[in-house]
């Protein structure tokens, strides 16, 4: 890989994207510190994954492993899941219950907050050995994280300089998010981690893309239920960060440029589902948005579409791979048709989703059609060169925020 | 049904006549024949280990209906857009659960290969089919097929069915 000291970035602006951004190793490693574990909300887990007093389970910033605990005071606690001895992990398993997190390696103790609480035989055995008197636990632990929960979401940061999550997202993407969420008490459905063959950059800039949904992904305006010339539009965020892109409800009506596009789903043919059940849709938020897509900085997705609700944790795994994993979400109060809804409008989303399977090759394309395009750009010129909302999903405008708020961390 | 072990042991190898022709439908790119394996009413789910354990009700891929699955295959064939790929099923011998008058409830390992266009193959997945399953004279249908996979990982996509 060639090192990014020989790269620049082109010219100017955001309308143009580096490919060796997707491939460096150096870059790699400085979106490691600058991002994951520099001034931003990393999201963690779900409050539904960890209910009770003891309760944890693993996750990722960035490459760092992280413990998310519920402590005895109700808080959510979380820190490195790495022991302050010799690094080893502290949680094994990916969830459970613990009253403290005891080292397999030499026993180290740690409480259910991080904090290390004991070093066996620090005194030695037989009066040798042990460890200096001045030892003391309390300065010693692994990396704690400052947490902050919404609506059910935890996140969590490594920085002292992130400002609260309200301030961080801003009021528009804040409204979109609680436009679901509402503070109401979440019911995990199931989840799946799907890899990725490509850089985590090339699949947060797939979501907030919206102009390429009613092209690649053909499901919907196959059958006739959605398509780009429904209403809808397009927020970013101020930092450029953030985003979220929503549709309406389909009224009907001639589309006039689909058909000039003759684009593949513009077929002759009538094609219908034979269990029309999948597509029934209820309207639960009451706004006849059907399908709705919130990013946040730098790795979480919230996405409705009908009545399927997918949080998504984009998740590095070194330059040239991605995890995605998937938990699928609805509310403890659903209603018996919503729970069936929500199972059944699950084959819309992940990777047999109707609407989503194409997401998951789409960056294996770009990286192997761009595998000799080191010194190559991207071209980010869709609705115009401003990151800004717009009524219009016709626009690569959240895609260059994305690029925007990157560049402003990484200071390239 | 008579639970005597030559009954069984030709249940036996009816199932497994099922099994092997049901993953022929698929690793030979025959999936017009794969909803015709289930009843008109049927469940059909994909899901994993860590779903089943933790008692989540949702999986990859859900259908209460042969008329679903019908439309999976119609997607697949004129809406989804994935590079053509070929899945090799290699099944365990089916393990007979329980039997409840003409239902069936067994249990099958499989190992599902994959291999894209440019060459590679590799393993997909791993785990085993919860299968409950009518039997008449005439046919054995699946009432209900559980797909367990081991991983909660999925390669990329899964465009085809397991
Ligand atoms: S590495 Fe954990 S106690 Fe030694
Ligand atoms: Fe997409």
């Amino acid at each position: 890989m060639i090192s990014s000291e020989q790269n620049v970035w082109p010219a100017g602006d955001v309308t143009r994207v580096p490919f060796w951004i997707y491939t460096d190793d150096e870059i790699y490693r400085k979106e490691q510190e600058s991002i994951y574990l520099g001034p931003v909300w990393n999201y963690l887990c779900l409050e539904a994954e960890i209910p009770k007093s003891g309760d944890y389970c693993t996750a990722f910033v960035g490459d760092m492993p992280v413990v998310v605990t519920r402590g005895p005071d109700g808080g959510v606690n979380a820190f490195e899941n790495r022991c302050s001895h010799r690094g080893s992990l502290l949680a094994l398993k990916q969830r459970g219950n613990a009253k403290d997190f005891v080292c397999v390696y030499h026993a180290w103790r740690h409480d259910i907050k991080g904090n290390l609480l004991s070093v066996a035989f620090s005194r030695g055995v037989n009066g040798e050995g042990g460890m200096p008197p001045d030892f003391n636990v309390c300065n010693h632990g692994p990396r704690k994280l400052r947490v902050t929960t919404l609506g059910g979401l935890v996140f969590g940061t490594l920085s002292d300089e992130t400002p609260p999550i309200e301030e961080y997202l801003g009021e528009p993407i804040l409204a979109r998010l609680n436009r679901v969420l509402r503070n109401k008490p979440l019911r995990i459905y199931g989840g799946y981690t799907q890899v990725l063959k490509h850089n985590w950059k090339l699949y947060f800039e797939n979501i907030k893309d919206s102009y390429h949904s009613s092209i690649l992904h053909t499901f919907f305006a196959t059958f006739k239920v959605s398509r780009l010339s429904q209403g809808g539009g397009l927020i970013v965020s101020d930092s450029g960060a953030h985003h979220c892109s929503y549709s309406l409800v389909h009224q009907g009506g001639a589309d006039k440029e689909f058909d000039q596009e003759k684009l593949r789903s513009n077929m002759e043919q009538e094609f219908k589902l034979q269990d029309k059940s999948l597509l029934e849709v209820e309207d639960e938020f009451n706004d006849d948005t059907r399908a709705q897509a919130v990013t946040i900085f730098p790795g979480f997705v919230l996405q409705t579409v009908h009545n399927t609700i997918a949080v998504r944790h984009i998740q590095p795994k070194g330059p040239n791979e991605t995890h995605l994993k998937w938990t699928m979400i609805g509310f403890e109060d659903d209603s018996e048709r919503l729970q069936d809804m929500r199972m059944k409008q699950a084959n819309l989303a992940g990777p047999a989703g109707f609407v989503s399977m194409e997401d998951g090759a789409i960056g294996g394309f770009v990286r192997r059609g761009s595998a000799a395009a080191d010194k190559e750009s991207t071209v980010v010129l869709m609705g115009g060169m401003s990151t800004s909302s717009s009524n219009s999903r016709a626009t690569e405008g959240a895609i260059r925020g994305f690029w925007k708020a990157y560049r402003s961390y990484l200071g390239i | 049904m008579n639970d005597t072990t030559t009954d069984r042991t030709s249940l036996s190898a009816a199932l497994a006549e099922l099994m092997e022709d049901y993953a022929r439908a698929i690793d030979r790119d025959e999936l017009e024949r794969w909803p015709d394996f289930f009843e008109t009413k049927c469940i059909y789910k994909v899901t994993n280990r860590e779903n089943v354990a933790a008692g989540y009700p949702i999986g990859v891929i859900y259908a209460n209906s042969r008329a679903m699955l019908q439309d999976r295959v119609m997607s697949l064939r004129d809406a989804n857009i994935y590079e053509d790929q070929c899945y090799r099923h290699l099944l365990g011998r089916p393990f007979i659960t329980h039997t409840d008058g003409d239902t069936v409830h067994a249990e099958t390992s499989f190992l599902v290969m994959r291999t894209m266009q440019d060459g590679v193959t590799s393993v997909f997945a791993t785990g085993s089919y919860h299968d409950v399953l009518s039997v008449t004279t005439e046919r054995i249908r699946f009432v209900e097929r559980i797909v367990v996979c081991d991983s909660a990982r999925i390669d990329t996509l899964m465009a085809l069915p397991l």
